[in-house]
């Protein structure tokens, strides 16, 4: 299992801050965990749709599409940030 | 070495700033940034703002953009406090502090914490106008000024 976050306005297009789902393979990455939350609904498919500006972090550090995921991983998702 | 602090209250510069030289005769620079809510945002009324952030990861973020600077410059020491929470217009956001022998090495870390921060920080910001409320893009403007320094 991996912890997933989403904040900001990533979060609302989604409906939700906070949830726990299974690796689907044993060489996952944050690239295979994107295409099992485009499988979703349209708000999903929307959220991660290519050309969308989103950003990653894995374990609390900022990530991209080629890092590696092991269980227990808690992995980030939001927009480009706005803070300063 | 570096402090780092992401809170709801409010901050006191002068006294902030204080705890960076107090007891010390080693400074011989020291530089700021405070950052403040302002009341028009792209051409709308900005009544009230909200950050919101990333527990754990900002605190993270803001101490490895320290660690970096210290790196790249001879600093003595290194303070960023962020707020998060409900905000007004003129409250205050941010404050950088710097200190330093010289002062060219305070001024560019100064700048150049901000301009990572603004980039790489897990802060977002939520502003509320007349017409609603809405998220604040983030500006390429910040993304030039932070590959500035690569």
């Amino acid at each position: 299992m991996v912890t997933i976050l989403f904040f900001a306005s990533l979060r609302e297009r989604v409906g939700t801050s906070r949830e726990q789902l299974p690796l689907a393979t044993a060489n996952a990455t944050v690239s295979t965990l994107i295409e099992s939350l485009r499988a979703r609904d349209g708000a999903w498919a929307e959220a991660f749709a290519p050309g969308q500006a989103w950003r990653v972090a894995v374990n609390q550090r900022m990530a991209d599409l080629a890092t590696p995921l092991r269980p227990g991983d808690e992995v980030a998702f939001f927009p480009p940030v706005t803070g300063g | 070495m570096a402090t780092v602090r992401v809170q709801e209250a409010d901050f006191d510069v002068g006294r902030e700033l204080e705890s960076l030289t107090h007891g010390r005769t080693d400074v011989g620079a020291l530089a700021s940034f405070t950052g403040l809510v302002r009341a028009s945002s792209e051409g709308a009324a900005v009544n009230a703002m909200t950050l919101e952030h990333y527990p754990g990861m900002t605190e993270r973020a803001l101490e490895d953009i320290c660690r970096e600077a210290h790196g790249r410059w001879d600093l003595i020491d290194t303070l960023v406090i962020h707020r998060v929470g409900a905000l007004r217009p003129g409250d205050r956001i941010v404050l950088v502090g710097v200190s330093s022998a010289h002062r060219g090495e305070a001024f560019a870390a100064c700048e150049f914490i901000m301009d990572y921060l603004k980039t790489r920080a897990p802060f977002w910001k939520r502003e509320d106008t007349p017409s609603g409320s809405r998220w604040v893009e983030a500006r390429e403007s910040d993304e030039q000024a932070a590959r500035g320094w690569e």
